[in-house]
């Protein structure tokens, strides 16, 4: 019986970590990090932006180049 | 801890393969008897539920049926239809590398998990387009606009977005304009990019029509929707200088101040002072609106733009599983009948014209939308990861939306019908009184209709607001039935507050498509004048961005303060200019993807093409046709602007619904702009389509032509295709797991 409610429990525990996982993906929080990994892969001795700038960087971008809102 | 390996010295070819065989996608998807009788079954249910909408007429129907029919339609349509889209049309190839692929530089192109691109692609096409269409087309029946939404999205939305995506993707990212350049040739090309820009123009001020008629004499709600920018800002800010990069967590926060926002919202309405500042004219809403417009697309993204659109993808998503789950619980009973009175006439009171062709631009969004290949060719190819992906993004994405219009029809149409058409026929019909509401309708003669006083008195104090007569634009109707479907859950005290929580939602996604809206166009303007004065190229220049914001805002806002001060009613003249912009779009989109479907070689599935694009064609050269030609005064611009004119010559001063000389010069002058916008959309709709059968047919006289398509560049990644990932898929997903740290590709969306 407890066996049980300890897989229900953990069957949750995964559901809630998949729900943020996709809502934190799908928002953009974890931009940055995509960005970071991506310069360690591939520019390796390259400056990496702090995670402030590399926000500011990435706003200056939007302003320049607009993207649609479809209705 | 894995080993430390050089990239250099690692053999590429040692990697696991990068797409399934032939035989193991055969394997996948093989019918087995299990799978054959599951889908017998989905069959069964969706027929049934279509019989009970369409054959089974009790009094009422359940909204249950409207659930299963469109999600039965919608699994079958993505199974097998864009299957078939996939295997003889796009025919994806896993080998090779995708744009996101090729130039990741971890920002734009970067290779994104299939479900969250998803999530990103939805946010992106879905607005408040699919709430709107359909709660005005429930005037012919609830019929007509849910074959339409979900045959259609079938045949025509779900494989435009798709086509476009995928072409798109092929031709790393490039936009749909400069696609039409490339395959239709100059003249083709630069009109699809002039008909782009006047129908942003178009879609920004019938949209923000829409919230102005929302918010007209409502207190309550021009105190929330103001509320949001406030919020917004302290968002901008929170994330700029305090926490960097933490957008769920400042989203659930400005969540939380919008709910305190409402609450407070009416609580000031309630008070005199209150009511008597926030109760506003349409007019100055509007005014309010053109400043707020160029206000906002001037301000740096990071201040306004980007915070709100995160609040507005927040809500989105939740409001959206919200209201699934509350009509699936709740199951109102729908008294719409299936067609209406009004189904084979041609001058009901909502908009007018007849069924076939107004009822396809009404419902433009959630069904077919043009807009859509603005965003499909623009971000999302740039995140694509891999090729077979694009068949759940894109079609999958827009199946979502028109499941989203549906829910929006049933919500609209749980309402009483008196109501309802109380609620949308404009105030030159009802008088904007009760008595002139209750009046008009009955005069309608509408079967098993009894509108009584009370009934709309009792229903505008439910929801808190003064009057909900002439509460045009689809977005009250709509809150009305979202707040009535919450009641049982909260009981009548809290409809106010579901009330003008719907609305709240509405105008944000609407604002946020206003902002970002006037950016894009005014990019497309700085970039046209650019070709003779180069110095607005420069994006940084603020006089230039100054200037051509204001030309853009000046455009909308003329057609928007047009619509609110129309004595003919704005947004039943206005709305099939938006539908007709919007199909118009999809007929250049779908013209595009011909000639490349063309080009190809392909021409025995070339009719899957063929099928939308007619259809789009024909329906709207029939609507601009009839906006151009009818002579009966309700649908055709014209002949309402030469009856007009010659009443005025003949010195009467008052005519039809307008009274005064002087609203009869605006009717003049409104239908005078309207029927040139028909004239101007319906020839550039032309040019486009010669072009592209042009193309076409030369391309079928050569057995194909020129492949415009980026040259293949080998794939060194996999991922599956589909939401759900195929056993062969996991096997190979698993092989790739054991590959060394340093050879695995880096991506969004791992954890």
């Amino acid at each position: 019986m407890s066996a049980s409610i300890a897989t229900l429990w953990s069957h949750f525990l995964r559901g809630v970590k998949a729900v943020r996982w996709w809502v934190t993906n799908v928002m953009g929080d974890r931009s940055y990090d995509v960005y970071v990994a991506h310069q360690r892969r591939h520019h390796p001795h390259e400056k990496i932006l702090s995670e402030k700038d590399f926000w500011r960087a990435k706003y200056a971008d939007q302003d320049a180049n607009p993207g649609a809102r479809c209705c | 801890m894995s080993k430390r390996v050089s990239t250099e010295n690692v053999d590429q070819s040692q990697l696991p393969p990068v797409a399934l065989t032939e035989e193991e996608h055969a394997k996948d998807h093989k019918m087995s008897p299990l799978k054959i009788a599951m889908w017998v079954a989905i069959a069964l249910l969706g027929g049934m539920a279509w019989v009970m909408l369409a054959i089974v007429r009790g009094e009422t129907v359940n909204a249950i049926w409207f659930v299963f029919a469109a999600l039965a339609t919608y699994l079958i349509g993505y199974r097998f239809y864009s299957k078939v889209i996939e295997r003889y049309i796009t025919k994806p190839d896993d080998r090779r590398a995708t744009p996101a692929e090729i130039r990741s530089d971890g920002k734009d192109y970067v290779p994104t998990d299939r479900r969250v691109l998803f999530g990103h692609h939805f946010a992106a096409i879905a607005g408040a387009g699919p709430l709107v269409g359909p709660v005005l087309a429930a005037q012919m029946g609830y019929l007509p606009g849910t074959i339409w939404i979900i045959v259609g999205v079938v045949l025509a939305g779900a494989v435009q977005d798709y086509l476009v995506l995928f072409f798109s993707m092929r031709r790393g990212g490039r936009t749909i304009g400069q696609m039409a350049r490339d395959e239709l040739g100059k003249i083709g090309g630069t009109a699809a990019i002039i008909a782009a820009l006047l129908i942003m123009i178009i879609i920004v001020a019938i949209l923000a029509l829409v919230v102005v008629n929302a918010l007209g004499e409502s207190p309550w709600g021009v105190f929330s929707v103001a509320m949001t920018i406030p919020i917004a800002i302290f968002m901008g800010l929170y994330l700029r200088y305090l926490r960097p990069g933490r957008i769920t967590e400042i989203s659930i926060i400005g969540f939380v101040l919008l709910m305190a926002a409402i609450i407070a919202g009416g609580w000031v309405a309630g008070t005199d002072l209150g009511a008597q500042l926030f109760t506003l004219e349409r007019t100055t809403i509007a005014w309010g609106i053109i400043i707020y417009g160029f206000v906002a697309a001037v301000l740096p993204v990071w201040l306004l733009l980007a915070p709100r659109d995160y609040l507005s993808t927040f809500m989105k998503i939740g409001v959206i599983v919200m209201l699934a789950g509350a009509i699936v619980l709740v199951r109102p009973e729908i008294s719409f009948p299936a067609f209406s009175e009004f189904a084979g006439g041609q001058e009901g009171p909502v908009f007018s014209g007849p069924l076939f062709p107004f009822l396809f631009v009404t419902i433009a969004c959630g069904a077919l939308s043009g807009f859509h290949a603005l965003i499909a060719s623009g971000t999302t190819p740039k995140m694509v990861e891999k090729e077979r992906q694009t068949r759940f993004i894109g079609y999958g994405g827009m199946i979502m939306e028109s499941f989203v219009a549906i829910m929006a029809l049933v919500a609209a149409i749980s309402i009483d019908r008196g109501i309802y058409f109380a609620m949308n026929s404009s105030a030159a019909a009802t008088g904007g009184t009760v008595e002139g509401a209750v009046a008009f309708v009955s005069s309608l003669g509408l079967v098993g209709v009894e509108l009584t006083p009370e009934m709309l008195t009792t229903a505008a104090q439910n929801v808190g607001e003064e009057s909900i007569i002439s509460r045009t634009g689809g977005a009250p109707t709509l809150a009305l039935g979202i707040a009535q479907i919450m009641s049982a859950f909260g009981g009548t005290a809290m409809m106010g507050f579901w009330y003008h929580f719907a609305i709240m939602f509405e105008a944000l996604f609407i604002l946020t498509a206003v902002d970002a809206g006037t950016r894009v166009a005014r990019f497309m303007l700085q970039d046209a004048i650019g070709n003779v004065v180069p110095k607005f190229r420069e994006v940084t220049w603020l006089p230039g961005v100054w200037m051509t914001t204001a030309i853009m805002v000046a455009g909308w806002g003329a057609i928007l303060i047009m619509g609110v001060t129309d004595p003919l009613g704005g947004i039943n003249t206005l709305f099939p200019l938006f539908g007709i912009a919007n199909q118009l779009l999809a007929a250049i989109a779908l013209a595009v993807v011909l000639a490349i479907v063309a080009k190809r070689g392909i021409f025995g599935w070339l009719w899957i093409v063929i099928l939308p694009l007619a259809f789009v064609a024909v329906v709207t050269v029939t609507a601009s046709l009839y906006k151009i030609f009818s002579p009966i005064p309700a649908v055709g611009y014209w002949a309402n602007h030469f009856a007009f004119k010659d009443a005025l010559a003949a010195g009467e001063t008052s005519f039809g619904t307008a009274e005064g000389a002087e609203a009869m010069e605006a009717v003049v002058r409104n239908t005078l702009i309207q029927g040139t916008l028909s004239i101007i959309f319906v020839v550039l709709a032309l040019i486009v389509l010669v072009m592209s059968v042009i193309v076409t047919i030369k391309a079928f006289r050569n057995g194909g032509g020129p492949d415009m398509e980026d040259a293949p560049v080998p794939s060194r990644r996999f991922a599956p295709a589909g939401f759900i990932t195929t056993p062969s898929e996991k096997a190979l997903e698993k092989q790739w797991e054991d590959v060394p740290e340093v050879l695995k590709p880096t991506e969004a969306g791992q954890s």
